[in-house]
């Protein structure tokens, strides 16, 4: 008897609880709040005694921690966490008020909803990065016309004799829609042109991967920053131009694209201490090449989120 | 016995209640919990955003980036519905016979190298990151592939067979436990009349198994249905309904784990991604229910 009503008891609590928070659940789901943003909002509770969490940017977030790890060895007092997610998650949290910094390959205005959201946001270009288009070794293509790099990723060219090479078919390898890098390949490359429902390349989401398998497959292309190049695979030249740093700081390299971190028009001192540190020549002056990038410093050129490049 | 220690005995009972009944309660919110916030997001695709349910479960073209000819953005799931079921399929038809061969061997050939030896050995694969499958995929597996079939070697095959050494382990543990369970007197009974040894693992030890035995399969395919990064490597990830083994294509999860990170909440790209994960979320439902109904008949059958 007695076993028996405890049980009772007990399916009705923990009944009674799933219904509420499942209930508390639903009420909230509306307002467009995520698990992950209340989980990082959490996090933030800590921000007076000094703790500064970063989301976003994989590709970004190699230089992102190893800056934190030397300001924190200067400041003892503060905390940085630096999370990966991809440019996303970094805008997405940064515009909910979740983090301190936003991580983004892109400008946050090609991500938002709501574009006007993103003025909301102070925007700090912390490194520049330049792409370039990789193929296998068996390719022969040494030097491709931004016109035909364009037509192999709208499918046009499926042959590298098309381009001059031999006879051998093109496998197209992308990064995942919405990827920073394959953002900044397409407005640089593809300037706009829709690529046909039609042509489906493989895609694949992580540099590394398509860094091996653009060693591995026959006839394969893709694209990838200057940091992941190696001796497995072929750099392309684009119009005679050489995949290399001086090249994009004047423009003649047109692949490129600015490291962002987004932080809120009005940052707590630590967060604009990071990002002052970031921007200052410890950083600038060696991390940022150590870890593949080019010093925003160095450009001759600038660039808005529209792409229009004006002459600094 | 004082009335003390009575008294203490009872606390301690409702201690132990209050403990085990918060864990209970906790797995139970969380559980209501996710399933709450995937509907959410998953179905604002079709509340919010308009997307009708047919064109997302039929629709062939994947371009959430891109509007078609009526404006509404293009998240056609039926090429990642055909790749997940496709590559779920042929991994099961591949490591099924395995996984059945090694119990029966395991449990009626040779027991004490079995347990000790072999079973240990096959449960190490599930220690093995999927990532390090995913490179041996792309590494071997795609090499292999291109080598005999042609093409670039990335496609469903190649998926099915990394995906295959990834459920072994669980189709085989679990085999292995469901031929063993088999009670002894079924087997002499066949002896007595007059069975080989052949004769009786398949008449009467496999038949008298096959409940647990298909228990064991949906749960290895429940397990493929949802791995993602192994099959993501190898897969090539295109977004078309699959027209051989051998050409790229894509699975829900491949798709949702490359999508996720790059979509900012609240956009029409992002919901179709969560639309997608509430699909898996069905699918492991009916998966689950499927186990259950088999449970039932499995003890029907006994009884």
């Amino acid at each position: 008897m007695h076993n028996d009503m405890s049980r009772r008891q007990f399916l009705g609590l923990a009944g009674g609880l799933a219904a509420v928070c499942g209930l508390g659940l639903v009420g909230c789901g509306g307002s467009g709040s995520s698990s992950a943003a209340t989980t990082a909002a959490a996090s933030t509770s800590a921000a007076l005694s000094g703790s500064v969490t970063a989301v976003g940017s994989t590709a970004l977030q190699p230089l992102v921690e190893a800056a934190a790890e030397q300001f924190m060895a200067d400041n003892s007092g503060v905390q940085i966490t630096v999370q990966g997610g991809g440019s996303g998650q970094g805008i997405t949290q940064i515009s909910q008020g979740a983090v301190q910094i936003g991580d983004s390959d892109v400008f946050a205005e090609e991500k938002l909803q709501d574009k006007s959201d993103a003025s909301k946001l102070t925007d700090n270009k912390v490194a520049v990065v330049g792409m370039g288009p990789v193929v296998n070794k068996d390719v022969t293509v040494d030097d491709i016309a931004l016109e035909d790099l364009k037509g192999i990723f709208c499918g046009t060219i499926t042959n590298w004799n098309q381009v001059g090479g031999a006879d051998e078919a093109i496998t197209v390898i992308n990064r995942a829609s919405g990827s920073g890098t394959r953002a900044t390949f397409e407005s640089n490359v593809l300037k706009g042109t829709t690529v046909p429902d039609t042509f489906k390349p493989q895609e694949q989401d992580s540099s590394g991967t398509v860094a091996k398998m653009v060693a591995e497959t026959p006839g394969a292309i893709s694209y990838l920053a200057f940091s992941y190049y190696a001796d497995t695979f072929k750099a392309l030249k684009v119009g005679g131009v050489e995949a290399k740093a001086a090249s994009v700081e004047d423009n003649t390299w047109t692949i490129w694209a600015y490291e962002h971190m987004y932080t809120a028009a009005s940052p707590d001192a630590a967060t604009q201490g990071f990002i002052d540190y970031m921007m200052g020549d410890e950083v600038q002056g060696s991390l940022v090449e150590q870890n593949g990038y080019i010093p925003v410093s160095g450009m001759k050129v600038s660039r808005d989120a529209d792409g229009n490049v004006t002459t600094n | 016995m004082s009335s003390k220690q009575a008294m203490s005995k009872r606390r301690l009972e409702r201690c132990g209640l209050t403990v085990t009944g918060a864990c209970v309660t906790l797995v139970a919110v969380l559980v209501v919990t996710l399933i709450v916030m995937v509907a959410s997001h998953g179905l604002a695709t079709f509340t919010a955003d308009g997307i009708p349910l047919g064109d997302f479960l039929l629709g062939t073209t994947w371009n959430p980036h891109q509007a078609d000819a009526a404006g509404n953005p293009t998240v056609g799931a039926l090429p990642m519905i055909c790749g997940s079921f496709a590559v779920t399929l042929l991994a099961t038809a591949f490591a099924l016979p395995i996984a059945v061969g090694s119990a029966i061997f395991v449990v009626e050939v040779a027991p004490g190298f079995g347990r000790r030896v072999f079973q240990p050995l096959v449960e190490l694969l599930v220690g093995i990151p999927s990532v390090v499958f995913g490179l041996i995929g792309l590494t071997v597996v795609v090499a292999w592939t291109r080598g005999w079939a042609g093409g670039t070697g990335y496609g469903i095959f190649s998926g099915a067979v990394v995906l295959a050494v990834m459920v072994l382990p669980t189709i085989t543990s679990l085999s292995i436990d469901a031929v063993a369970a088999v009670p002894m007197s079924y087997r002499e009974g066949s002896y007595a009349l007059g069975c080989t040894r052949w004769q009786t693992i398949w008449n009467v030890v496999l038949r008298s198994a096959r409940p647990s035995l298909m228990t064991a399969t949906i749960l290895g395919m429940t397990r493929a249905f949802g791995e993602s990064l192994a099959v993501q490597m190898v897969i090539g990830n295109s977004a078309q309904v699959p027209g051989s083994l051998f050409t790229p294509a894509s699975t829900l999860t491949s798709i949702l784990t490359m999508g996720m990170g790059n979509e900012a909440m609240g956009t029409v790209y992002s919901d179709a991604l969560w639309s997608l994960a509430l699909l898996l979320l069905g699918m492991s439902l009916v998966f689950i229910l499927i186990i259950h109904l088999i449970g039932s008949k499995g003890v029907k059958a006994h009884a």
